[in-house]
C-alpha cells in the first residue's frame, strides 16, 4: 500500500491506496465523491475529467499514487460557496447543455479548464477542446452554446455543426 | 486491474536503481495504463517517472539542439512554439487536451506505436534519444512496431532535436482514436530534407528516401508527383487498406511541404 496526501477541492485528504488504484476509484470509492463518472474506463469518453494541479486529466487513466502531493479539483467543488451553481454550471442549465447528464461532470470540468487557459475561446476552439469528451445525447450543440455563454460571449452565432 | 507495486522516485539515479526484472517504467500512462487494464502487459512493479523534476522541461543545448526532458508532457511541448513550430504543432494535435496534459515524449517514444506522432518528428529530424546510459541516433532507435533499441530497464531521459529551417507535420486522423492513419513529418535543413512517415508501414515509422532526394533538389510539393509509393508492406485495418495508406503517404507529404514554415 502507498500512503497518499493531497488536497481535493481545497480539503486536505490522506489515504492508503494500492499501486493499481486509479485516481477516479480513490475519489469515488474512498472519498465517496461520486460526481466524477466512469464512462468508458479507456480514456476515450472524458466523463472522468478532473483537474490535477489546475490541468484537466482523465482520472481513469492516472494512478492515485501519482496524485500524491497534488491539488485535485472535482465537480463537487465547482459550485459557488453559497451552494448556487457556478457560471459554467448555470450556463449548462440555461442552455440545456445536457440531457441524461452522465457526461456533464466531465464536460463542466473540461470547460472550466478551457476557460482558465483561454477565457474567450472561439466556437472552433471550444469544439476542439471537447475532442476528448463524448456526449451521446445532445449532439454537442447546446454544450458548445453553454460554454460560449459562460465565457460571456454571444451564443446566437453558434453554428449548427 | 491486477495488483502491482509502484514507486515514485525523485531523481533519474533513483529511478534507474528501481528498475529490474519485471519492472516497467511509467511515463504519463496514457497508453500503459489502458494496456495494464487489458492485461496486455503485467509487470510486478511500475516506476513512475512523473515525479522526477530533472526529466521535465525544454531548453536549447550548447550545440543548438532543442532539448526536451523525457517526462515533458505533450501540452508543454505544444506551448513551446517559438523555437521549433513544427514540433509544437505536432504535440498540440496528439490525442485530446486531457491526454496531452499527462502523456510524455519519452513514453511515446519508448512505446513506439506504429501510428504514434512523435516517432515521425524524431526520425524526421534525426534527433538524438538520450537515455540514462547513452545517446541513440534516431536512425538506430526505431526497430519495428512497438520495438526500439532500448535495453531492458533503460529510461529515455531527454530528446535532442536539431531545429530545421522549415518543418511541418501533417496527420490524417483516424477519427475514433485520433492516432495517425497516416502522418508525415517533413523537415528542411541547410544540407537536405528529411521525410518520416508514421501510421502507414507494417514496420512502423520509416524515412521516405526518394521524397527526401527530390525535395532536397527542389523543395516544392510538385516534385512528388512523379514518385511512386508501393502498397506492399503497408498496414491494413478496418480504417484503410495498403493502397489507401500508400496514397495518403504522398498526399500528406505534399501537404507537409506546402505547410512547412
Amino acid at each position: 500500500m502507498v500512503h497518499v496526501t493531497m488536497t481535493v477541492n481545497g480539503n486536505a485528504v490522506t489515504g492508503e491506496v494500492e499501486g493499481r488504484t486509479l485516481l477516479v476509484d480513490f475519489l469515488r470509492d474512498d472519498l465517496r465523491l461520486t460526481g466524477t463518472h466512469v464512462g468508458c474506463d479507456t480514456s476515450q469518453c472524458g466523463a472522468c475529467v478532473v483537474h490535477v494541479d489546475g490541468l484537466a486529466v482523465k482520472a481513469c487513466t492516472m494512478l492515485a499514487a501519482e496524485a500524491d502531493g497534488a491539488a485535485v479539483a472535482t465537480i463537487e467543488g465547482q459550485a459557488n460557496a453559497d451552494g448556487s451553481l457556478n457560471v459554467i454550471q448555470q450556463a449548462f442549465q440555461d442552455h440545456h447543455g445536457l440531457q441524461c447528464g452522465f457526461c456533464t461532470p466531465g464536460m463542466v470540468m473540461s470547460a472550466a479548464a478551457l476557460l482558465m487557459e483561454n477565457p474567450k475561446p472561439s466556437e472552433a476552439e471550444v469544439r476542439d477542446y471537447l475532442e476528448g469528451n463524448m456526449c451521446r445525447c445532445t449532439g454537442y450543440q447546446n454544450i458548445v452554446k453553454a460554454i460560449m455563454a459562460a465565457s460571456g460571449q454571444d451564443v446566437a452565432t453558434v453554428s449548427v455543426a | 486491474m491486477y495488483d502491482f507495486d509502484i514507486e515514485r522516485p525523485k531523481s533519474i539515479a533513483e529511478a534507474v536503481a528501481s528498475m529490474g526484472d519485471d519492472v516497467q517504467a511509467l511515463g504519463g500512462g496514457q497508453t500503459l495504463i489502458p494496456t495494464l487494464k487489458q492485461r496486455l502487459a503485467s509487470p510486478e512493479k511500475l516506476v513512475s517517472l512523473t515525479g522526477i523534476a530533472e526529466m521535465k522541461g525544454i531548453c536549447t543545448g550548447d550545440d543548438g539542439r532543442l532539448c526536451i526532458g523525457g517526462a515533458t508532457t505533450h501540452a508543454d511541448v505544444a506551448a513551446h512554439e517559438g523555437t521549433f513550430a513544427g514540433l509544437a504543432q505536432l504535440a498540440g494535435r496528439i490525442g485530446d487536451p486531457a491526454v496531452r496534459n499527462r502523456g510524455t515524449i519519452g513514453g511515446s517514444l519508448a512505446n513506439n506505436d506504429p501510428a504514434a506522432c512523435y516517432p515521425a518528428a524524431v526520425l524526421g529530424t534525426g534527433a538524438g534519444v538520450v537515455t540514462d546510459r547513452r545517446e541513440i541516433a534516431a536512425d538506430e532507435f526505431f526497430d519495428g512496431m512497438f520495438s526500439t533499441a532500448l535495453d531492458e530497464g533503460e529510461i529515455i531521459t531527454e530528446v535532442r532535436f536539431p531545429v530545421p529551417q522549415k518543418s511541418s507535420y501533417q496527420k490524417f486522423v483516424q477519427p475514433a482514436s485520433r492516432f495517425a492513419l497516416v502522418g508525415v513529418f517533413v523537415a528542411r535543413y541547410a544540407d537536405g530534407v528529411r521525410v518520416a512517415v508514421t501510421g502507414a508501414s507494417e514496420d512502423g515509422v520509416y524515412r521516405w528516401s526518394e521524397a527526401e532526394d527530390a525535395l532536397g533538389k527542389q523543395f516544392d510539393a510538385g516534385v512528388l508527383a512523379d514518385l511512386e509509393v508501393a502498397a506492399e508492406g503497408m498496414m491494413e485495418d478496418v480504417h484503410g487498406g495498403p493502397d489507401y495508406r500508400a496514397h495518403l503517404v504522398k498526399v500528406m507529404t505534399a501537404r507537409a511541404v506546402t505547410a512547412a514554415r
